[in-house]
């Protein structure tokens, strides 16, 4: 009998993971939120506890938390999930033909589905005496339990390894009491994660803590006492030191030997796919043990992302695949800040850029390849730490930045409210999330409780950084910091959003190249995973559809955000406010008139002066929208979408001694051609007449400023979350220009940029150069996206008239008495 | 004993929409999943008292306007690790029309 058949109404399939480590158990979890009832899993685990934070044994050593502290799914969790958990079982054998394995005790267990999630073994040393009572590795809690004991009676430790774990290990052991010595081959420490000046700062700090270090040493012996523990460690070149604990750490290997014992293929490690098969592909394997593209992880961040990709296929989905990480490394010694990332050293075709202070403990070094960022190493000052590695992580281009990289992102014009405060000096009833009011103490405690680590997490328990986003790098830091080591690395592409693993550049590229037409077709050719989406890709496909194909694609107003299915900004209290379009923020008596007669007719509380020029009525009942807007008799202010706002302007050289064009009449002349224009995000324009710029053109997405011989167009500026100077594009001679090259920005904006990307981001993405290439220096182009925008807009009817009119969509704004 | 009212037709709400049925001073959002399933909520969030009727609905859920916490449509309750409830209310769909409960609230501790 065939169990495979995935949705047979028969018994469950049956999953079994040998392995209780974090990243195994994190599939787990994965899986159980993806498909609770398609296997009944059974779990072996060699450790005699339940799933554990194998990261956070260096604060269990050095005394600042608990074993208690450090666990992650108590045995209730196992429990509650209906998984049969077998604690301080070995398994010893896997027969795949009679598709079984079995543990030392004897204990068998049948699977449809192996999972092998076997970690890492430390590497000893083949030296004499490795063998002996007191020597130990540093890589479990039976380790962390060894090391305690020992150090409540005897004196003297030796720490074999002076890399990421035996510093680790030799800082408990000091903090614990006892005379710690490193013994390290290399000529510096860690020298994996930093480069000798950073070693050299790092040994200095240890060392006025007491801890001593014997560099360039290679044990030959180690040598046993008369109460037949280890007694002393000797040395190649002769030389001996006391030992009576001897911890080595001088690297792990993959643990492969029961895959290699049922003859899989394991070179460094058991070899996988991008879906995390074996070549058994019933058998997958994740974490430490497993050899991704020739290479073994062994930090968290992705590992986790393997067990996202695993899970995926677990539960039939399919179309999951793990393609690699970058990683970064960050010391947990407390009191010691350290971070490196990607290629630190450099080399042929690299620059790097060097900032020392030898004195003042601080040293910080990036390399640069090709304008990006490959690598870095900083020690005494990592508050940008999370930001650099997002820079190199990103692969951005930062010849902009570069006169200022080395002094961090608050030093780049990144005038956000957030850009003063750093996580590590942070106290904990410091506010880190402004729109939902959240501390660092709030954050600090789920992290802790919840056992969180990743970015999403967070957002999803605390909800910080999950509304305007100006304080991810921050939570990142804090995250960083709490939890002990760099967990929240993303991958390197990113996808929509939960329901696919597709970016957005692959999902407008499938809509353009297919033709795809609906919602439904694109979730269907792109193997969406839920039956029709979420509040956050549908919205965006929506978009994507009727930006892609105007006049074909029909606009699905159950994709939309209520405000733009609403046609007007929904309030806290459930009212909606309505703001009448002005061209170029100019009306007239007669529309002043008629504000006034409907703001009393409906008792509307509240009438406000907007930032952009135009009249607010706040407080509408949304069964009064259509009259209202029938009343107003005033064309849509779009002031609720992501679409073209308002153009703002300065009377110009009409009234004003100083002005040198029309400003006014500019302005309305732009926005009467780009009305109706539905965006990635919203737009806002602004014209001036002359260089004193009173329409603030530039923290506009497009800003004119009128100048003697001409206009002036500049692009991607943000008055919003994070403050943006718009930059010079190109100078014009006349109103038709302008309007042109104005088009054809926005139509470039509208084609290729993320659905909430503002024109900032969109041209920090792809660079102010590229969009030069495509608007300045081909004219054809220019005119052909120009052209494309014009037809986008000629299909485009007002959404008032046609619902105060013509009663489209009438059900919208009636509700049912009962 | 439940007490039955004929509220609408089930083709009066949209598909992945909702329509709002006024009782007194009681808002209950009436919800059509893409499979026409339909389901009643009294129409605010659980979180600060959103009207739910307003979000986008998706799956058996519907993301509320205010803050976006998704509401499972078949107990009212937040999606982990949110938590509340908002109150359900019995519905019963026969012949294309669609009846509602006003007097028997759902049991909303789920």
């Amino acid at each position: 009998m065939d169990m495979s058949t995935p949705m047979g109404r028969g018994p469950k399939m049956k999953l079994v993971m040998v392995g209780n480590g974090m990243a195994g158990v994190r599939t787990l979890e994965e899986l159980l939120k993806l498909a609770p009832d398609l296997y009944d899993i059974t779990v072996f685990g060699a450790e005699p506890h339940p799933n554990y934070n194998r990261i956070l044994l260096s604060p269990v050593l050095a005394g600042e938390q608990t074993v208690d502290d450090i666990i992650l799914n108590p045995t209730d969790w196992y429990a509650e999930n209906g998984i049969h958990l077998h604690m301080g079982r070995k398994v010893v054998k896997i027969d795949r033909s009679a598709r079984f394995v079995e543990a030392e005790d004897g204990t068998r267990a049948d699977y449809d589905r192996l999972l092998l999630a076997t970690g890492s073994n430390p590497f000893i040393l083949p030296v004499p005496g490795a063998d002996l009572p007191g020597v130990i590795s540093f890589r479990d809690i039976a380790d962390v339990d060894a090391m305690i004991r020992a150090s409540s009676q005897y004196k003297h430790a030796v720490v074999i390894g002076g890399g990421l774990l035996g510093l680790e290990a030799a800082n408990g052991l000091m903090k614990r009491g006892m005379d710690v010595a490193v013994v390290h081959i290399g000529p510096w420490l860690m020298e994996r994660q930093l480069d000798e000046p950073a070693a050299r700062l790092l040994q200095k700090s240890l060392e006025e803590k007491g801890m001593k270090f014997l560099l360039q040493k290679q044990t030959a012996e180690l040598v046993q006492g008369e109460s037949g523990r280890v007694a002393a460690i000797k040395f190649k070149d002769g030389d001996s030191a006391p030992a009576d604990l001897v911890v080595m750490a001088v690297g792990i290997r993959p643990n492969t030997e029961l895959a290699e014992s049922a003859g899989l293929h394991c070179n460094r490690g058991i070899v996988v796919n991008d879906t995390m098969q074996t070549f058994d592909p019933r058998i997958y394997s994740i974490g430490e043990c497993a050899a991704h593209r020739g290479v073994a992880y062994g930090l968290v961040a992705p590992l986790f992302e393997q067990a996202k990709v695993c899970a995926n296929h677990l539960a039939h989905y399919g179309i999951g695949r793990y393609q690699g990480s970058v990683t970064s490394t960050k010391l947990k010694v407390t009191g010691i800040d350290l971070f490196s990332a990607g290629d630190f050293i450099g080399g042929e075709g690299t620059e790097s850029i060097l900032y020392s202070d030898p004195l003042g403990g601080v040293y910080k070094k990036l390399v640069l390849k090709d304008n990006k960022l490959v690598g870095g190493v900083m020690y005494g000052d990592t508050v940008d730490g999370a930001w650099y590695f997002s820079l190199l992580r990103d692969g951005k281009n930062v010849s902009e930045l570069r006169d200022h990289l080395m002094f961090g992102q608050d030093h780049c014009g990144n005038l956000g409210h957030q850009g003063i405060n750093k996580a590590a000096t942070m106290t904990d009833d410091m506010e880190v999330c402004g729109c939902n009011g959240i501390c660092k103490g709030d954050i600090v405690k789920a992290i802790r409780e919840k056992g969180l680590f990743t970015l999403e997490d967070v957002r999803k328990h605390t909800k910080a950084s999950s509304s305007c986003g100006s304080c991810t790098g921050l939570v990142e830091q804090i995250l960083a910091v709490t939890a002990g080591g760099d967990y929240s690395a993303a991958p390197k592409t990113k996808s929509m959003c939960g329901c696919t693993d597709h970016t957005h550049e692959a999902v407008r590229e499938a809509i353009r190249e297919n033709k795809l037409l609906t919602i439904p077709q694109v979730m269907q050719f792109m193997e969406w995973r839920t039956p029709n989406g979420c509040a956050s890709c549908r919205p965006a496909l929506n978009y994507y559809l009727i930006s892609t194909w105007p006049g074909e694609a029909e606009d699905d107003p159950q994709s939309r955000f209520i405000n733009e299915r609403a046609h007007a900004n929904i309030q806290r209290d459930g009212t909606y406010s309505v703001i009448p379009r002005m061209w170029g923020g100019q009306t007239t008596p007669a529309e002043l008139r008629r504000i006034a007669e409907v703001a009393e007719k409906y008792a509307i509380p509240s009438v406000k002066v907007t930032g952009g020029q135009r009249i607010d009525l706040l407080g509408v009942k949304k069964e009064d929208l259509p009259k209202v807007w029938a009343d107003l008799d005033m064309p849509s202010g779009h002031a609720y979408g992501k679409a073209l706002r308002t153009v703002k302007t300065c009377v110009g050289s009409e009234w004003c001694r100083f002005g040198t064009q029309d400003s006014t009449q500019m302005g309305i002349d732009l926005e009467k051609v780009f009305f109706k224009m539905w965006a990635p995000h919203k737009v806002k324009l602004a014209v001036s007449g002359c260089p004193r710029n009173c329409a603030e053109v530039a923290i506009k997405d497009v800003g004119i400023i009128g100048v003697d011989s001409g206009w002036e167009i500049y692009v991607a500026g943000n008055g919003g979350i994070k403050t943006e100077v718009a930059q010079f594009l190109v100078k014009v001679k006349t109103p038709d220009e302008v309007i042109e090259y104005s088009g054809a920005f926005l139509q470039l904006y509208r084609e290729e940029a993320r659905y909430l990307d503002r024109t900032v981001h969109y041209v920090e993405r792809v660079g102010l150069d590229y969009v030069k290439k495509k608007i300045l220096d081909d004219a054809d182009n220019r005119r052909a996206l120009y052209e494309r925008l014009l037809f986008a807009l000629s299909v485009e009817r007002d959404p008032w008239v046609e619902r105060a009119r013509e009663g489209k969509l009438k059900h919208e704004f009636e509700t049912v008495a009962a | 004993m439940n007490n039955w009212t004929d509220i609408l037709d089930v083709d009066d709400i949209p598909k992945l929409g909702a329509r709002v049925v006024r009782h007194g001073s009681l808002d209950i959002a009436v919800f059509r999943t893409a499979d026409d399933e339909i389901f009643a909520l009294e129409d605010r969030c659980p979180h600060k008292g959103g009207p739910l009727s307003q979000g986008i609905v998706h799956g058996r859920k519907v993301a509320c306007p205010m803050h976006n916490w998704n509401i499972e449509l078949d107990s009212g309750c937040a999606v982990a690790p949110d938590h509340g409830c908002a109150r359900e209310f019995a519905v019963r769909v026969e012949a294309g029309r669609v009846w509602l409960d006003f007097t028997e609230a759902v049991s909303a501790t789920a």
